[in-house]
């Protein structure tokens, strides 16, 4: 009797577990992972001032640690965390959590003070202190217990040594080191010439003309939010969304044949997906028209550029048009301070990284795959 | 007096103590920036700084740990070079042998999680630059450099990443270097590069495209392997070096860590 009312009230608590499981691993597919880290960010950045004060920060540390502990319950979670190579992304969680909350309450703190007409903390900026003793002793101490910090992680892990490299037995999934999980991840939305070539090479360029495009004079050399809204959201969605959230999406939800899981679902390399992906032209031409799709080309053009017409209006129009139309309507305070070469760079960058959260969601939500697609040159986008 | 402090005082007035260290012990003001003057790696630091760049949530530290670990990494890498010797024949055994045999075996750990370590602090870095603004003129060209620097310590990172031989390596960089084969033009499955070709024979193919450049063959092979190992251990490393050089440099000739104005 005792026995047989324990059994069913385990058996009721773990179906309680498993129910939060298939929750959480619910939430996590892509769509709803990504639309809530957008949504976590735009909450945050709206109410900075309030979620920046250190009770919200402590509840929300507690509530994390909790959480990630039970999780490593879960013997497919914890595989994931307990890989040597992983424990980064632990540690990214925590000190990326930590300092955005550290810069953002300074800024929250500042801005409040510039209200009120009270100096800034970083004022005083004249007065001088000597480097010795004042500063060296910090980095002194810094530099001890970043070794000290070194020589645990390492006395209590071993660095991985998997078996012996074979050209011949590809591991599924291969993945790249972690912090190029976010390229590797857009893979899957983009052509190798534009996720591994074009994309990289435009986040440099993009980060290296961060000073040129933002001419506000406001906010140099202090922490502020309200001065510099726009800089600081575009640097926010383009860091923490567009390359740390999809780092963690490549951890934790990537499995077998780059397959979604959920992040404590078993990796079974042998599930099996219908995805039929389907092209832009494919839409126009068959859906829409009600014909086949063009096999050969008209008005002088060859047959996959006829094809393709469609969709390189479509990219003409959001490459070229599209700016124009900002360039009057939300962007026109900004483009008027900062005058023509200025906002061209500026929103060619913007509208980069704008296409990689539109081919995400297109993906996902219509199976959508290239706007133009001439395979016959490599050339797909 | 206690005997200690006598014999301290014994060692300070010394002729070798004094051919070191030029200034008295630095009590006063003026010992103290001799201090800092008279010291070459000190004197990366100027001699008075402001009072909030010194404040330790302000620059988080982050620039001065990233550079710390990279010189953990230098230390570290130099040892593990009397170790390792890149040949597909060697190369994983050796560092088998360097975690079952070596005392201390502790290096290879301390370099890996090192190399982690400093990609997580270089964007924390960054991240502190952009939260306070401090890109903004006159510190507009440092920002450019230390993009560059960020790029250079993530092919740090990449290059190394090779270096044991073992599955984990070897997949990961074909991940990584497989995407050099559709760069533009320059690899032989990347749009346009089937336009360049004289007479019908094409000019880019497996056997010369961005890829091969990186990998020097046409897969993760014997040759990819020692150009990583070098690249690894000697080019990047100089650069990223003389990089830092210029970085620090253009700190103190920009007026410093930034303040508000
Ligand atoms: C190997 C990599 C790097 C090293 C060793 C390094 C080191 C440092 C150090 C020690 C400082 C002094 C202040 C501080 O600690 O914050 C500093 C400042 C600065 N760093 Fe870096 N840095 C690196 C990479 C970067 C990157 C990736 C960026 C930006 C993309 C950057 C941009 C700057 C700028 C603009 C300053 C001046 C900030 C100010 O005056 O407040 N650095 N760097």
């Amino acid at each position: 009797m005792m026995n047989s009312i324990l059994a069913t009230e385990s058996l009721l608590a773990a179906g309680g577990v498993e129910a939060i499981k298939s929750g959480i691993n619910w939430i996590c597919q892509p769509h709803w992972f990504f639309i809530l880290s957008c949504a976590g960010t735009g909450v945050f950045l709206a109410g900075y001032r309030t979620l920046t004060k250190p009770a919200v920060g402590i509840f929300v540390l507690v509530a994390f640690t909790i959480a990630y502990s039970l999780s490593a319950f879960d013997p497919d979670f914890l595989s994931i965390i307990i890989k040597p190579d992983n424990i980064p992304i632990t540690l990214m969680f925590y000190l990326f959590g930590f300092f955005i909350w550290l810069g953002f309450r300074q800024s929250a703190l500042n801005d409040q003070a510039m209200e009120e007409g009270k100096p800034l903390m970083e004022a005083g900026s004249d007065d001088k202190v000597l480097v010795w003793p004042d500063l060296v002793y910090t980095e002194l101490i810094a530099m001890v217990l970043c070794t000290v910090f070194l020589m645990v992680w390492a006395v209590v892990l071993r660095a991985p040594l998997e078996q012996p490299a074979d050209p011949s037995l590809a591991p599924n999934p291969a993945k790249a080191p972690w912090y190029f999980l976010g390229l590797q991840e857009l893979l899957v939305y983009f052509d190798p010439w534009i996720a591994g070539v074009l994309l990289p090479g435009l986040v440099i360029v993009g980060l290296a003309a961060i000073p040129f495009i933002d001419k506000n004079p406001r906010g140099n050399g202090y922490y502020t939010f309200k001065e510099r809204k726009f800089a600081v959201t575009m640097f926010m969605i383009g860091f923490v969304i567009l390359w740390l959230v999809l780092i963690v999406f490549g951890t934790f939800l990537r499995g077998p044949n780059w397959n979604f899981f959920g992040p404590y679902e078993y990796w079974d390399a042998h599930r099996p997906v219908a995805l039929l992906n389907i092209n832009l032209s494919e839409i126009f031409w068959v859906q829409w028209l009600n014909q086949g799709i063009p096999t050969e080309g008209r008005w002088g053009l060859p047959h996959y550029v006829y094809r393709e017409l469609p969709g390189i209006a479509v990219l003409i129009g959001y490459f070229f048009v599209l700016p124009g139309i900002l360039r009057v309507t939300v962007f026109k305070k900004l483009a008027d301070q900062m005058g023509f070469i200025r906002f061209a760079l500026m929103v060619q960058l913007f509208l980069w990284m704008a296409l990689i959260p539109i081919k995400m969601v297109l993906r996902w939500g219509w199976n959508f795959k290239y706007i133009v697609a001439i395979t016959e040159l490599f050339l797909n986008f | 007096m206690s005997v200690f402090s006598r014999f301290g005082d014994w060692v300070r007035e010394g002729q070798i103590w004094g051919s070191v260290f030029r200034h008295g012990v630095p009590r006063d003001r003026r010992t103290r920036a001799m201090a800092v003057l008279s010291n070459v790696f000190l004197h990366l630091h100027p001699v008075a700084i402001r009072k909030s760049g010194i404040r330790l949530s302000f620059t988080w530290c982050m620039g001065g740990l990233t550079f710390f670990l990279f010189l953990v990494e230098v230390v570290t890498g130099v040892l593990l070079m009397f170790y390792y010797r890149p040949t597909v024949e060697y190369a994983y055994f050796d560092i088998q042998g360097l975690r079952a045999h070596v005392t201390l075996g502790l290096l290879r750990e301390m370099h890996r999680w090192g190399a982690h370590a400093m990609v997580i602090a270089i964007w924390l870095h960054m991240l502190r630059v952009f939260l306070t603004g401090s890109y903004k003129p006159p510190r507009e060209f440092n920002w450019v450099v230390g993009v560059i620097l960020l790029v250079l310590t993530l092919l740090l990172s990449f290059t190394g990443y090779l270096l044991p031989w073992d599955q984990l390596a070897m997949w990961a960089i074909a991940v990584g270097s497989n995407m050099a084969r559709a760069t533009p033009v320059l690899g032989h499955e990347g749009p346009l590069a089937q336009l360049v070709q004289i007479g019908g024979v094409p000019l880019v193919h497996a056997g010369d495209d961005a890829r091969f450049g990186l990998l020097a063959g046409t897969f993760v092979g014997p040759n990819a392997l020692l150009r990583f190992y070098v690249l690894h251990c000697i080019f990047i490393p100089l650069v990223v070096g003389v990089l830092i050089a210029v970085h620090f440099w253009r700190i103190r000739k920009d007026g410093g860590i930034s303040g508000p104005l």
